[in-house]
């Protein structure tokens, strides 16, 4: 299986299921309501050691945002509801309310919902007070530069995390430049995010470790200084690269759509293989197979 | 189908009409209905002598003709529509919980006094007390959304607990007099003595308007919250400016005599 001169394996990606919630930050101008977005998606690169995964999803033009001002749609995952809860409480009550000018909406319609404004209310210390719009309350908190308004609930939805394609290139220059390409195609898709630094990732990784008290180790079958030393390697002959994207996404939907994208747009001279991660298909609730994307592609 | 009954013997004296809620007639035919007993004056009536009554209950009422002295229509009325097709006396939807009436004329005094949810739209003026507490009770509406798009006279939202009232007009005195929370937006000019005895809650202006020297200015900024109202109140068919959505608002904290966390809102140009 072929996409222009790469070879695409017949594998899978095995993805999990998680809780996903959409975030809008707003803010007085689109450089502020980034400086939230990033802020608030950093250190969210896997639910392994940052608790969740987080990233932009998109920029928003003023009139596609609650308060008709510039805004950034974030999405974030964790592995339950109550924990995503959590997240979201601390993320967008230090790097959000943190914020100049900013507001942050809900941007979900879900049947389950966390109280966030309802919790960070209390930094108001009693001078706090609510509005209802339109059936949703509001928190309006003040601080220092006005007031910093927040939904009290936002909607948390069942997604699929940890979507993936592996890019195994001749060098780092070409599958560097492939795996731009693919992440910037990925992100035009609604409903996914790229938690990885830039999308990329270079240090995937494998279940367990010979050090007992890690859960999670380097996944040295795709390490090229390894090929000659592990037993089975993945590194095919003249690869010395290998770079993986994770997808996240709001339905497994979206992140299919991600990895058909992305897998068009990383199929370049110079990528030897395109394949995905996965452990057997024993961990993950979501199979999602190369050959069904690259088919549906063509 | 709905049911539609249409005035064709205007009372001398008020009409009681409290029992004609679209909620209440649901199942009932026109028979049924013009059988219901209303009070006219210190006489009880049937709709029958005062209406021609045709179709089903199903939860949409339409009421015609000169209504201004019908009183009570739509109260506690929980669910369903109610139209009313001309002008409305007192006390419409006195107490309501839910559903919705839509006025096209003017209503009389008392528009919604003590509801807790639905929504009233009135296309045309109210009078007195809209959205109020009754003489004797210390809470208002405790929810619900009153939009009159002509003016209201005096004691808007008098102890006001929470909703929303809109006037699109002028308003008359003692706008949000002794309200303990929710929201009251005047788009014209706003009467004097405004939050008088307010503990909290929020009254916004979009005319200059005179203070009460128990009122402590504090800042001009963009409320946020009020945009997504502003927005919203757009869709409603209010006249709403742009600049009246991004830009900026005197705030004034109030009344001191009372918790001083309630706020007046005024537009600036």
């Amino acid at each position: 299986m072929k996409i222009k001169s790469t070879k695409i394996n017949d594998t899978f990606a095995e993805a999990f299921k998680m809780w996903g919630a959409r975030v809008l930050i707003t803010a007085e101008t689109r450089q502020w309501a980034l400086a939230a977005a990033q802020s608030m998606t950093g250190f969210a690169t896997s639910v392994i050691g940052c608790k969740c995964e987080a990233g932009i999803e998109k920029e928003l033009a003023a009139s596609e945002t609650p308060d008709q001002r510039p805004g950034v749609s974030v999405l974030v995952f964790a592995t339950d509801s109550e924990g995503l809860g959590k997240r979201l409480v601390e993320r967008i009550g230090q790097c959000v309310m943190t914020c100049p000018t900013t507001a942050c909406f809900n941007g979900l319609d879900a049947e389950n919902n966390v109280v966030v404004g309802g919790q960070l209310r209390y930094f108001g210390d009693g001078y706090q007070s609510s509005k209802k719009i339109q059936q949703r309350r509001y928190w309006r908190i003040p601080v220092m530069d006005g007031e910093f308004m927040v939904d009290e609930t936002f909607a948390v939805q069942p997604a699929v995390g940890g979507g993936n394609i592996l890019l195994i290139g001749k060098d780092l220059k070409t599958t560097l430049r492939a795996a731009n390409a693919a992440t910037k195609a990925m992100r035009q898709v609604d409903g996914v995010i790229l938690p990885f630094p830039d999308g990329v990732v270079r240090s995937g990784s494998k279940v367990g470790s010979k050090y007992k008290s890690l859960i999670a180790s380097t996944n040295d079958a795709y390490c090229p200084t390894l090929r000659g030393v592990v037993t089975e390697s993945n590194v095919v002959d003249g690869a010395h690269c290998v770079l993986e994207i994770v997808i996240d996404g709001l339905d497994v939907e979206a992140v299919e759509q991600a990895m058909r994208v992305g897998l068009q747009a990383a199929a370049k001279p110079g990528i030897k293989l395109i394949t995905a991660g996965n452990y057997g298909g024993n961990l993950g609730q979501f199979k999602i197979h190369l050959k069904d994307l690259v088919g549906e592609a063509a | 189908m709905s049911l539609e009954l249409s005035m064709h013997t205007p009372p001398e004296v008020p009409l009681e009409a409290e029992l004609l809620t679209p909620d209440r007639t649901v199942g009932m035919d026109s028979n049924a209905v013009s059988g219901i007993a209303i009070q006219h004056g210190n006489r009880q009536v049937t709709v029958g002598d005062f209406f021609t009554v045709k179709g089903k209950g199903e939860g949409e009422l339409h009421l015609e003709g000169d209504l201004s002295r019908v009183k009570h229509l739509g109260s506690g009325m929980s669910s369903g529509s109610l139209y009313i097709h001309g002008d409305v006396g007192e006390h419409l939807g006195a107490g309501m919980s839910g559903g919705k009436i839509v006025i096209d004329g003017n209503a009389g005094s008392w528009v919604g006094p003590e509801m807790s949810g639905g929504r009233i739209i009135i296309k045309g003026d109210a009078k007195h007390l809209v959205g109020s507490a009754y003489r004797g009770s210390a809470v208002g509406i405790t929810g619900g959304e009153i939009y009159i798009h002509g003016n209201v006279k005096n004691e808007t939202g008098h102890g006001m607990r929470n909703g929303l009232i809109v006037a699109g007009g002028n308003s008359g005195d003692f706008t949000g007099v002794n309200m303990l929370a929710g929201t009251i937006i005047v788009l014209g000019e706003m009467g004097i003595r405004s939050g008088a005895g307010m503990k909290r809650g929020t009254i916004i202006s979009m005319h200059p308007t005179e203070m009460l020297p128990t009122f402590s200015y504090n800042c001009d900024f963009n409320p946020i919250f009020l945009r997504l109202m502003l927005r919203a109140l757009q869709s409603q068919n209010f006249n709403i400016e742009d600049k009246q959505i991004t830009g900026k608002y005197q705030r004034w904290s109030g009344d001191s005599v009372e918790m001083n966390r309630g706020e007046i809102l005024i537009f600036r140009e």
